[in-house]
């Protein structure tokens, strides 16, 4: 679902190989290949998808041309602007929640479990956080539709066993409960990615530094925030980022999960963007929703990393 | 490949040092193991409890609830699923995709490389700042463009339109990652090669894919499972039955009323099984790519 971590490649930071005059150069041809399909697969229809927003298009016969109208709609559309708000509560559930449970838990794990109960124990427990980060992520959203079934669901069957019946409910079917049913499951699926990634960083990180605070009697928390935190900034910024990435773009388990339902309790850009694609036929309107939604992905990668570079 | 391998190994060494029994465990270490076990069994009571329900008959289920052990194997649910929605066939059309993207995006992804981070043609850095953009655009902001031209071209409804979206998709990612890779490449067994007469192409071919190996086959891998858990586009061009792959047969299905308790459980069932194989084949490559780079 997210692409894996890497350091920025920075190969004009590198320093020059000497030029070797006679056999410099040439070296495109092997670039031919991915240049023609990249102009096919993205660089021409992402064109064609933004010249598709300044028009009326069912899909069929010819697109009427009709300047900005379709963004115009976009800003007075409360389902817009609503399925925003849904973006920025899985981000929370997605990046923010995940990130600051997997820094402690990885930390928990790594300085202290490692410690005093062997490293074997904090890998089984890695691997148990980690386990639903495996699934596609539409099969996720079908384990917990089963789990969270109105009628059969094991969630209501189990809270009913324990007494506890009238905790039941319906969790996604009830337009005040869905999204917040939505993110919990959204923090299950992404809880072990964090926690695999501060892991490898504290193992990067220089336990010296550490110690040292320890003998010098910082609390485990003083050392956690001041020593181990700043250590491992890079794979926090790269946590953060991908997450939120990763949440803006989120339709596998909105569509799975409730549809954008009930009403649009749970629907976010891409959901709705493919409802006008292909469900309501209003194409260039979702090529609108879409436009933005890209948009709104680049200024966010672009923010932080410029955030990122201002770090010492 | 090599850098990163030492690198973890100082780190590890560096762990072992750390892992010296600490002084002063207190008496609150058990209280923080047992905070983290129960954790640990919240994340995975969900495939526990599909697992155990996917094997009982449905009056089971009514009777005994979820948490009971099932009485015998019952395999019914499971296999009426599979040849109701003919499971094989949609692990053969996953796989299919998947295999052809890991190969085919990887070896995009080494020619790119090859011109990026050694051949280090003009302009790459704009180049590579392309090719990572295609990896962050919402596939919603293609989806469209692609669904009409595939139907022009009469590739809608087939595996091949997924396999070329998603080679070149994976293929700019990989391309990104290898470039950097290629660009640490040591230039010593290049020259020594040209020397020796060897032209480009049989360098490509003969030295740096070879020592490369390691790196491309955990790229490999990745594309292949990254292409299996894809959902949205093979949603919108997958249609027939015929094509779809496991997580769009499953996610369309999720909730159909023709599906008794336990046989939804069972295709849970069978979504989970996929994944976890490959994870237990894949473990350890997969957690150190994870990590590759993920070091400054």
């Amino acid at each position: 679902m997210h692409a894996p971590v890497t350091r920025p490649a920075s190969p004009g930071a590198a320093s020059e190989p000497p030029r070797r005059t006679r056999r410099g150069g040439g070296y495109w041809v092997y670039l031919v290949p991915s240049a023609v399909l990249f102009l096919a697969v993205v660089i021409v229809p992402f064109l064609m998808n933004i010249a598709i927003s300044f028009t009326r298009w069912s899909g069929f016969g010819v697109p009427k041309w009709i300047g900005l109208d379709n963004y115009r709609k976009l800003l007075g559309d409360e389902i817009f602007w609503v399925s925003f708000q849904h973006n920025v509560a899985l981000i929370l559930a997605m990046a923010v929640i995940p990130t600051i449970a997997g820094l402690i838990l990885a930390a928990a794990l790594f300085d202290y479990i490692g410690r005093r109960f062997g490293s074997r124990t904090a890998s089984a427990l890695r691997a148990a956080y980690y386990l639903p980060q495996v699934l596609p992520v539409a099969v996720a959203g079908v384990v917990w539709g089963w789990m969270l079934h109105p009628s059969y669901g094991a969630l209501n069957e189990i809270l009913g066993a324990a007494g506890l019946g009238s905790l039941a409910r319906n969790w996604l079917g009830d337009p005040d409960l869905a999204l917040a049913t939505v993110m919990a499951v959204m923090v299950w699926f992404q809880l072990g990615y964090p926690v695999v990634i501060f892991m490898a960083g504290l193992q990067r990180a220089d336990p010296a530094l550490s110690e040292a605070a320890e003998i010098d009697g910082a609390s485990w928390w003083r050392r956690f925030w001041h020593v181990t935190v700043p250590q491992i900034r890079p794979e926090i910024f790269v946590v953060l980022l991908t997450c939120t990435i990763a949440a803006l773009k989120v339709f596998g388990p909105i569509f799975v999960l409730t549809r954008g339902g009930p009403g649009q309790a749970t629907n976010v850009p891409a959901y709705f963007s493919y409802q006008n694609f292909f469900q309501k036929a209003n194409v260039g309107y979702g090529s609108a929703i879409a436009t933005v939604l890209a948009l709104i992905i680049v200024v966010v990668t672009f923010l932080f990393l410029r955030v990122q570079e201002r770090k010492p | 490949m090599t850098s990163l391998s030492l690198r973890r190994e100082t780190a590890q060494v560096r762990a072992a040092r750390r892992r010296a029994p600490a002084a002063g465990a207190g008496p609150g270490r058990w209280a923080v193991l047992a905070a983290l076990v129960v954790l640990a069994v919240v994340m995975l009571v969900p495939f526990a409890i599909v697992t155990l329900n996917a094997l009982k008959t449905p009056a089971e289920y009514a009777a005994n609830g979820p948490l009971a052990l099932p009485g015998g194997i019952y395999l019914d649910g499971l296999v009426e699923f599979w040849n109701r929605v003919d499971f094989g066939r949609k692990l053969l059309n996953s796989f299919l995709i998947s295999a052809s993207v890991a190969v085919l995006a990887v070896t995009l992804a080494v020619l790119n490389a090859y011109a990026l981070g050694i051949g280090r043609v003009r302009g790459r850095l704009w180049i590579l700042v392309l090719f990572l953009m295609a990896n962050t655009l919402p596939q919603e902001a293609l989806v469209y463009p692609l669904y009409y031209i595939a139907k022009e071209v009469g590739l809608y409804d087939s595996r091949m339109a997924v396999i070329l979206i998603f080679t070149v998709v994976q293929g700019a990612f990989g391309t990104y990652l290898l470039a950097a890779v290629l660009g640490d490449f040591p230039r010593e067994i290049i020259e020594a090669a040209a020397m020796d007469g060897a032209g480009r192409w049989r360098i490509l071919w003969r030295i740096v894919v070879p020592v490369s190996r390691p790196t491309l086959t955990v790229l490999a891998i990745f594309f292949f499972i990254w292409t299996w858990n894809e959902f949205f586009l093979p949603l919108v061009f997958l249609i027939s039955n015929d094509n779809q792959t496991v997580p769009v047969a499953l996610g369309v299905l999720q909730g159909d009323k023709m599906m008794d308790v336990t046989m939804s459980s069972a295709s849970a069932l069978l979504g989970i099984i996929p994944a976890v194989v490959f994870f237990l084949i894949f473990q350890r490559t997969l957690t150190r790519g994870v990590t590759v780079g993920a070091v400054k």
